[in-house]
């Protein structure tokens, strides 16, 4: 089974947690991103400053997001690079097409970009008779299986050699089965090769957009990136409006951050830093560069200033490298397109709580990803505050579909809680009867029915701590 | 924690035990009540405590979770630290009741009452600094710190120091020290197959050390591990550091 | 009626306004400095550690190190720009060698060339300078050296004068005001491509080139 199904994240984590091989894969894979990432950092001081400074610089751009986007927008047009701005995933996919259809591109390679997962833009283009071609080995592995990464950085984490030779073996004319990754390789980049070459356009993702000089950054090793940024004569790229930066001097303290964080690498092979399309005396560079600015519920999210923090993210994969629950359940289980701790923040405030309103629950809050995060969003404090706007409790309530989980038994319950906790008398009488009857509660019941799967019941003890304090005779003041 | 300026010792404090403990391990809490006295502290245990509100904060309910946090800020006044024997609990005043309060009549005293907030293990070594002699039999023990404590109180360092005073006591370290153990408060519920998960990893990384216990300082985790071990009729058992350190320097 | 542009803006402009913000100190980028000779093994270490093969040299010495790589593995011609420097000093160097490799020039559009870049066995460009901190080389293309030179060939050949490493990028970019004049592409280079898409396994010599070879010119 290639990615669980189920209505409920619970659903979903369920199937996941039952497949032994996906479990192996992801604890081995996230083991080691996290001992490489570790040896990054490993002098502490270093790592508090930058982080310090990278999550200056992107608060910093947030503030000032509408002024920058603009000044973006004016630079890059002046370094001949078309602006498009787009507020839905629709808008953002009808003027990738019409800008392919201007140019009668039938084929577009794309390298990594989780914003063109979001538009769902190779379904998309494939239903208008466009072929786009992952050439990121992870991704091109993953859309020959026909499913989603499943980890932003390292798509394919989930699968392990043997699958991916099954496939090769399946997708790839002229394969010879061999499991080595070599050579597996080697056919991927033969393949790959040609498709670069007779591509219409390239498609791309942006990690950082410099405003100060209307320059596109881009963070990748195998090369794919730039040959889809460079050969064919068409480039699009594709980002959302939260990856502005103000100056280029900002640009190299995040990528330290970003590559240390995510795969534990002093930096990637190429850094890739595109000012716009082929100049009067360049030879080679395509002839036109686009760039399209995606909202899709980033407006929504900036409007409050708490929730404006999950914008600061750079997608370097840390929190979930580091998420327990993501270890054992893997990245399909999120069921959006961005897993893990940011997705769970993510996920909710742009695709609604009607739909995800259950996964800010799916944590237990232990706070792995706010101690790695490189520019220190405050993942546990969104979650918490998404666990109330879920409850319908916020008080200024922003996000999309606040309140879809609302339920009367929980408000009740918490009503309950309430009262018999913030009245001594109260908890003094209940506190009572739990020490005289809460064990005779069967096993069986609701929640303690969870919990009794692996574990003994809990039992109460004979007194509280109330009524051993009082006989020991404490002040009471 | 690192960072934090400690005050000297004191001659009271105030303990506020937690829910969990005075409902189902109230040993714990007169365990760390005595170990404060034992330093020639005088401990004020205000009868109309109940819980930090925890609980309700972290699901969603912030305006429950007030009240009854609002009810515990009225308890402590008296400018001298309360000590909890939980991280938890301890990292939910101390770092969330400043923005929980916000805006509110009771913020002053609120933000007060987070920076007298300890942990037990804290304030034991930094401010009352213990001297421990053992008197217990050899053991192996290993040490599971809450996540909270570790994260949001920056404890981990001195439990674990408190337990190398112990001359026979040895410590082995899990595995995987830092990762959690699933309980989460409501997570354990609300996820339960995940949290099973977690747990059953946490109880096997506790028996590949072949230690006799469990020692830690967070009673929800405590549950939470001592029952999976229960239930598979584990030889090894836990106990709060309270209780542990009190049994064997009596 | 308003334009997507006008809506997203104007959205983003009734928002919140943020709290205090923390200020950005730059003072851990301008820590990290070392002598020339460290800067040197610096770079050396970093690169070799990702496969990277580089080679200390001298200015007068480069061209019959080129030939004597290219004739180790087999490759009898070698692609560059239309750098007259280069062209010259290595048209010069290899007149009288029975067996040095053919120069191709990439001296036309991409489009006339494109078969033959792509093809092309193995290729030589200069470089800006580099980064010791990263293991970097910088690498502005430009209408000399087009961009293709440092990407398609299997083999890149890069020369690198010792005295142009700096520190750290942040460092490199200050100092040399890069923020007043971009290139349409300016790039970080920093070993052959990889990937560790399969199991984590690091392999060498996906879509950019499966070798890179760094030559330092002291002197």
């Amino acid at each position: 089974m290639s990615a669980p199904s189920g209505e409920t994240f619970r659903e979903r984590a369920g199937v996941a947690l039952k497949d032994g091989e996906l479990r192996a894969n992801f604890r081995r894979a996230m083991d080691g991103l996290m001992g490489k990432r570790a040896a990054q950092f490993a002098d502490a001081d270093e790592w508090q400053r930058l982080r310090d400074l990278g999550e200056s610089i992107r608060r910093r751009a947030l503030s000032k997001l509408p002024d920058l986007l603009e000044q973006l927008e004016e630079n890059l047009t002046n370094n001949g690079i078309t602006v498009h701005w787009a507020e839905t995933v629709e808008d953002a996919n009808q003027i990738v097409l019409g800008i392919l259809r201007e140019k009668n591109a039938k084929t577009v390679v794309k390298g990594k970009s989780m914003v063109s997962e979001e538009m769902h833009l190779n379904d998309f283009l494939g239903r208008h008779g466009i072929r786009a071609l992952e050439a990121d080995l992870g991704e091109y592995i993953v859309q020959m299986a026909g499913e989603t990464p499943s980890h932003i950085i390292m798509p394919a984490i989930h699968k392990n050699r043997k699958q991916i030779a099954r496939l090769f073996k399946d997708r790839i004319d002229g394969f010879t089965y061999t499991e080595d990754a070599k050579e597996m390789t080697a056919a991927a980049r033969a393949e790959l090769r040609r498709e670069f070459y007779e591509a219409d356009a390239g498609l791309s993702g942006v990690n950082f957009a410099v405003a100060e000089t209307g320059t596109l950054c881009l963070v990748e090793n195998e090369g794919n990136g730039r040959m889809c940024t460079t050969v064919p004569p068409l480039h699009i790229a594709v980002t959302g409006i939260d990856k502005v930066v103000e100056k280029l001097e900002d640009v190299p303290p995040l990528f330290s951050l970003l590559t240390r964080s995510a795969t534990g690498q002093p930096v990637t092979t190429y850094f890739n830093m595109i000012s716009g399309p082929r100049s009067a005396t360049d030879r080679d560079g395509p002839e036109e560069v686009h760039l399209i600015l995606l909202d899709n519920g980033r407006t929504r999210i900036y409007a409050d200033a708490e929730t404006r923090r999950s914008l600061q993210c750079i997608r370097c994969g840390a929190c979930m490298n580091h998420c327990p629950v993501y270890t054992r359940v893997g990245g399909h289980a999120y069921g959006g397109i961005y897993p893990g701790p940011i997705g769970k923040i993510l996920t909710p405030q742009i695709d609604g709580i009607g739909q995800y309103g259950d996964l800010p629950s799916a944590s237990s809050l232990c706070n792995a990803c706010v101690e790695v995060c490189p520019v220190k969003i405050p993942i546990a404090q969104v979650l918490v505050r998404l666990r109330d706007e879920a409850a319908g409790h916020c008080s200024r309530p922003s996000v999309k579909e606040s309140g879809a989980k609302k339920s009367t038994v929980q408000d009740m319950v918490w009503s309950g809680w309430k009262w018999m906790h913030e009245n001594p008398g109260a908890y003094k009488f209940m506190s009572g009867v739990l020490t005289k009857t809460g064990n005779l509660t069967p096993a069986a019941a609701p929640l303690l029915k969870e919990w009794t799967s692996v574990r003994s019941k809990p039992k109460f003890a004979k007194k509280t701590l109330h009524q051993l304090a009082k006989e020991k005779g404490l002040a009471d003041e | 924690m690192a960072g934090r300026a400690y005050p000297q010792k004191p001659d009271a404090v105030y303990f506020f035990g937690t829910c969990l403990v005075d409902l189902f391990y109230p040993e714990a809490g007169m365990a760390g009540i005595e170990l404060l006295e034992r330093e020639g502290i005088k401990v004020i245990f205000p009868q109309g405590q109940s819980c930090c509100g925890q609980p309700a904060f972290n699901s969603g309910h912030r305006d429950e979770a007030r009240a009854v946090a609002a009810a515990q800020v009225k308890l402590f006044p008296k400018d001298i630290p309360v000590v909890l024997p939980s991280g938890s609990c301890a990292g939910m005043m101390r770092k969330h009741y400043p923005e929980l309060f916000e805006g509110h009549a009771l913020e002053e005293a609120a933000v007060n009452l987070s920076e007298r907030v300890f942990e037990l293990t804290e304030f034991l070594v930094h401010v009352a600094g213990v001297k421990l002699e053992d008197k217990g039999e050899p053991v192996r023990v290993t040490w599971h710190g809450s996540c909270h404590s570790q994260r949001e109180m920056g404890v981990l360092d001195e439990p674990k120091s408190l337990l190398k005073q112990l001359g026979n006591v040895e410590l082995v370290e899990l595995q995987r020290e830092k990762e959690c153990c699933g309980f989460g408060g409501t997570f354990s519920v609300k996820q339960p197959e995940i949290s099973a998960a977690m747990v059953t990893d946490k109880t096997e990384d506790i028996e590949r050390t072949e230690a006799k216990k469990v020692v830690s300082g967070d009673c929800g985790c405590l549950m939470n591990i001592t029952g999976a071990l229960e239930k598979k009729n584990s030889a090894v058992s836990g106990q709060h550091i309270a209780q542990f350190i009190l049994e064997r320097t009596r | 009626m308003s334009s997507a542009r006008d809506n997203i803006l104007a959205r983003l402009r009734k928002s919140d306004a943020d709290g205090d913000l923390p200020g950005s100190d730059f003072s851990v980028m301008k820590e990290k400095i070392w002598g020339a000779e460290e800067k040197v093994e610096r770079l050396i270490a970093m690169m070799s550690a990702v496969n990277t093969e580089l080679h200390k040299t001298t200015e007068a010495g480069w061209p019959d190190l080129v030939a004597e790589l290219l004739k180790k593995r087999e490759i009898d011609s070698l692609l560059i720009g239309t750098n007259n420097r280069l062209m010259d000093r290595l048209q010069g160097a290899w007149r009288d060698k029975g067996d040095a490799p053919d120069i191709r020039l990439y001296d036309r559009a991409y489009e006339d060339e494109r078969a033959e870049v792509f093809a092309a066995p193995a290729a030589l460009t200069t470089t800006r300078g580099g980064i010791a901190e990263t293991g970097s080389l910088i690498v502005w293309p430009d209408a000399a050296e087009p961009r293709l030179l440092s990407l398609a060939p299997p083999v890149h050949i890069a020369l690198l004068e010792a005295d142009r490493l700096h520190n750290t990028f942040w460092q490199a970019m200050t100092a040399e005001g890069w923020k007043d004049g971009l290139p349409t592409n300016a790039l970080l280079i920093s070993g052959p491509s990889k990937t560790a898409d399969i199991e984590q396994e690091l392999t060498y010599g996906v879509h950019g080139p499966k070798e890179l070879i760094v030559l330092i010119i002291e002197g």
